[in-house]
C-alpha cells in the first residue's frame, strides 16, 4: 500500500474531521462507524480523493465500508489511480 | 393484542384523558416529566428495572437502572442548581449520544429549567445563533466540541457557564468553563422537584424555516400527555420490550420518543452511540434482543443499500414492530423490511412543532406501503385547500396538511417569535408546511414540502441558513441553495454560487467551500455538488427565483417566468 497516500489522506482527516484534538488516529481507526466522519461529510472527502488523485469514484463505491478507515480509503484510491 | 387496540374504536372513543388517568395526573396538578421519568416509576417498583443500556464505539457499555437514572438526574439537577441555575432559565445540551446527554436532559426539567438539545455536529455559527436566540445561560458540553464554544463564547453575554462532563485535567480550564463528572459527583438522594405545571416551558427545539434565522419551538411539561399516549398506542410499547430509538436527541424525535415516552412508560431502551454502519446496527439488535425499532427512512435505505446477505448473519428474530418517521417512507422499503425482517416498517408523521406523533401506520391496521397512515386518535387532521384554506373533501386531491389546534403536545409559541408562531394558523386550523393528499379510505400520502425548507435525511435545512453562512465566504458574491434528489437522503443541499472577480470556478474551489459550510453549519447543511453560474435567475424586484433552480433540480416544469428580471 502507498505510503505516501496513506499519510495524505490520514493527515487530511486529522486536519479537517477530527473535533477532539486530543484523540489520536491511525491507519485502522473506524472513521464512519466510529462517528468521526458522518456519511454528509463523506461526500466532501470523496471530493477530496477525486481532486487529488484527479480519479473518479463510482458513488456505489463510496460505502461506508469502503471510507471505513485510513487503510482502505488508500486501497480504493490504489484501485483507481491504477484504472486511470 | 397490540396496545392501540383497534384502530377504528380508539377514535370513536378516544379522550385525552386515558392518558392523563394512566399517569395519574389531574388538571392543576404539578406535572414534571423528569419526575414522571425517572421518580414514578421508582415509585411504582420498578427502582431495579433497566432503563438505559447505553454502548459506545468499540462495544464500550454502561447499564442504568430506573433508580440509577433517578439519582443522576438528581445530581446533575443539583449542580446545575448550585451553579445558579433556576427556573425557565435555558441550559443547553451539546453532547454525543453519551449518557450525561439523557440524563442531564431529566435533571434540567426536575429543578424546572428549560432543556434545550442541540445537534452536537453543529459548527459554531449554528451554535451561536441557537444559543443568542434563546439567551442560554448554560451548556453542558464534552472536551470534543468544548472549543466550538470557545470561539463564540465572547459573542454571549447570557452564557454564565460551560460544563464539561469528561474534563480529563490535561488541559486548564477556560473563563466560564467548569467540570461536572457523574461518575466522581456524590448521587444527591433527594432533591426537590420543582413545581411544573402543565404549561410550564420544558423543551426548546431549534427548527429551521424558509426565511430567517432557526426558530426556538417551545414546548411544555403537559407535552408528556401526548407524548406517553403514542408512544404506547402507535410505538407499541409495553413493560417487557427493549426499545431502540435511533434518532439523536439533537432533535425532537431523540427526546419525544428517545426519551419522554420510553421512560415514562417505564421501559428498557438502548442507545447506540457510534456511526453507521449496517454490521454494527444488526449487531446491536441481536446483542440486546432489540423488539421495537423506531428509525428513519434515510437509516432503512442506507440499510437496503448494504443488502439482503448482511442482514442474514444475525439474528433478528427478537424485532416484533418497526416504526419510521423523519420524511416519507417509500413502499419499496416497507416490502423490503417485510421480505428481511419479516416485518414490515409503519410510517409516522409529525414535526418539531407537533411534538408527538400526529399522522401513523397503527399495529394491527393494514398498511399500504407508500402512506403516511390516519390521524392518531384524538387528532383532527384535514387537507386544506391552498387558496381558500378549507378543508378539501375530494379524496386525491392534493392540498396543505393541517391539524386542529389543542392537542397536548404542540408547540406554545415560537421563541420571542410570537408574529411567525401566529402565522401557522389559519382558518382555525394549524398549517404544517407539508402538501399531502387523502385518499378514498382516509389514508394520507405525502407529497413534500410547500416552501423551499430542505428535508437531508429527515433533518430540515434553511436554504436562507446556508445561503448567509456562504456569503460570509470570501469568495462567494451570491449564491442560491435548493435541493436536490437524493436516492438516500430523499433530498440534499446544492448551491448555485456566483464567483467575486479574480476567484477560479474550480474544483480546489468547490471542496473548500463545502468544508467552510460544513465546519460552520453542520455536515447536514454542507452543499453535497456547487454549481457556479454568472447570474441567478431574480424577478424584477431582484429576489432569487430558487423555484426555477429546484425545478431544474428536480426536472419539473417550470411553470410562470413572467415575473423573471431577463424575460
Amino acid at each position: 500500500m502507498d505510503e505516501d497516500i496513506k499519510k495524505i489522506v490520514l493527515d487530511y482527516v486529522i486536519e479537517e474531521y477530527l473535533e477532539d484534538e486530543d484523540e489520536k488516529i491511525t491507519y485502522d481507526t473506524p472513521l464512519i462507524s466510529g462517528g468521526i466522519v458522518d456519511s454528509f461529510s463523506m461526500v466532501s472527502l470523496k471530493r477530496f480523493l477525486e481532486k487529488k488523485y484527479q480519479i473518479s469514484i463510482p458513488d456505489d463505491e463510496a460505502t461506508p465500508e469502503a471510507f471505513d478507515s485510513v487503510n482502505s480509503i488508500t486501497e480504493l484510491v490504489e484501485k483507481y489511480i491504477k484504472e486511470d | 393484542m397490540s396496545n392501540i387496540g383497534t384502530y377504528d374504536e380508539r377514535r370513536k372513543n378516544f379522550d385525552w384523558s386515558i392518558s392523563e388517568e394512566e399517569l395519574e395526573y389531574k388538571p392543576e396538578n404539578v406535572i414534571n416529566i423528569g419526575w414522571y421519568c425517572s421518580d414514578r416509576i421508582c415509585q411504582m417498583g420498578k427502582a431495579d428495572k433497566l432503563a438505559l443500556i447505553w454502548e459506545g464505539f468499540g462495544g464500550r457499555e454502561k447499564k442504568y437502572s430506573y433508580n440509577d437514572i433517578r439519582l443522576a438526574s438528581n445530581t446533575i439537577g443539583d449542580f446545575l442548581q448550585k451553579c445558579g441555575i433556576k427556573s425557565e432559565d435555558r441550559v443547553c445540551i451539546f453532547l454525543d449520544r453519551i449518557p450525561e446527554l439523557y440524563l442531564g436532559f431529566l435533571g434540567i426539567l426536575k429543578i424546572g429549567a428549560i432543556a434545550q438539545p442541540l445537534f452536537s455536529a453543529f459548527g459554531d455559527e449554528s451554535l451561536l445563533v441557537r444559543l443568542e436566540n434563546a439567551e442560554t445561560s448554560a451548556i453542558i458540553t464534552q472536551r470534543k466540541h468544548v472549543g466550538k464554544v470557545r470561539k463564540i463564547i465572547d459573542k454571549l453575554p447570557h452564557l454564565k457557564h460551560v460544563i464539561i462532563v469528561d474534563h480529563d485535567g490535561k488541559k486548564p480550564l477556560k473563563e466560564r468553563e467548569m467540570v461536572f463528572s457523574l461518575e466522581e459527583a456524590e448521587p444527591v438522594e433527594n432533591l426537590k422537584i420543582y413545581p411544573t405545571k402543565a404549561e410550564s416551558a420544558s423543551v426548546l427545539h431549534y427548527t429551521s424555516g424558509t426565511t430567517g434565522l432557526p426558530k426556538g419551538v417551545k414546548h411544555v411539561h403537559y407535552s408528556l400527555i401526548g407524548q406517553y399516549l403514542t408512544a404506547k398506542w402507535v410505538l407499541d410499547i409495553s413493560d417487557d420490550d427493549i426499545y431502540w430509538c435511533t434518532a439523536d436527541p439533537g432533535w425532537v424525535t431523540g427526546t419525544s420518543y428517545g426519551i419522554i415516552g420510553p421512560w415514562s412508560l417505564g421501559v428498557t431502551q438502548c442507545v447506540l452511540d457510534a456511526g453507521f454502519s449496517a454490521d454494527a446496527w444488526y449487531r446491536f439488535i441481536e446483542k440486546h434482543k432489540v423488539t421495537v425499532w423506531y428509525s428513519a427512512p434515510t437509516a432503512i435505505r442506507s440499510l437496503m443499500k448494504a443488502g439482503d446477505e448482511v442482514v442474514k448473519k444475525y439474528d433478528l428474530s427478537s424485532l416484533r414492530h418497526l416504526v419510521s418517521v423523519g420524511e416519507p417512507l417509500n413502499a419499496e422499503a416497507v416490502v423490503w423490511s417485510e421480505k428481511v425482517f419479516g416485518r414490515p416498517f409503519h410510517d409516522s408523521y409529525w414535526q418539531t412543532e407537533t411534538g408527538a406523533i400526529m399522522i401513523s401506520n397503527y399495529p394491527g391496521m393494514k398498511i399500504k406501503p407508500g402512506s403516511m397512515g390516519k390521524p392518531f386518535p384524538g387528532i383532527e387532521a384535514t387537507i386544506l385547500d391552498p387558496e381558500t384554506y378549507n378543508p378539501i373533501s375530494q379524496p386525491g386531491r392534493i392540498g396543505l396538511i393541517a391539524f386542529k389546534p389543542g392537542w397536548p403536545s404542540m408547540m406554545r409559541t415560537y421563541w420571542k417569535n410570537e408574529e411567525t408562531y401566529k402565522s401557522k394558523f389559519v382558518n382555525g386550523w394549524y398549517l404544517s408546511g407539508d402538501r399531502a393528499n387523502i385518499d378514498k379510505d382516509g389514508y394520507f400520502w405525502f407529497i413534500g414540502r410547500d416552501d423551499d425548507v430542505i428535508n437531508t435525511g429527515g433533518h430540515l435545512v434553511s436554504p436562507f441558513e446556508v445561503e448567509s453562512a456562504l456569503l460570509e465566504h470570501e469568495a462567494v458574491a451570491e449564491s442560491a441553495v435548493v435541493s436536490k434528489p437524493d436516492e438516500v437522503n430523499m433530498e440534499v443541499v446544492k448551491a448555485f454560487v456566483v464567483l467575486h472577480p479574480g476567484h477560479e470556478p474550480d474544483d480546489d474551489m468547490e471542496l473548500n467551500i463545502m468544508n467552510f459550510i460544513r465546519k460552520r453549519l453542520s455536515p447536514l447543511a454542507m452543499p453535497q455538488e456547487i454549481e457556479y453560474v454568472e447570474s441567478l435567475p431574480k424577478t424584477r424586484s431582484g429576489k432569487i427565483m430558487r423555484r426555477l433552480l429546484h425545478a431544474k433540480e428536480w426536472g419539473e416544469e417550470i411553470g410562470d417566468t413572467s415575473t423573471l428580471e431577463d424575460e
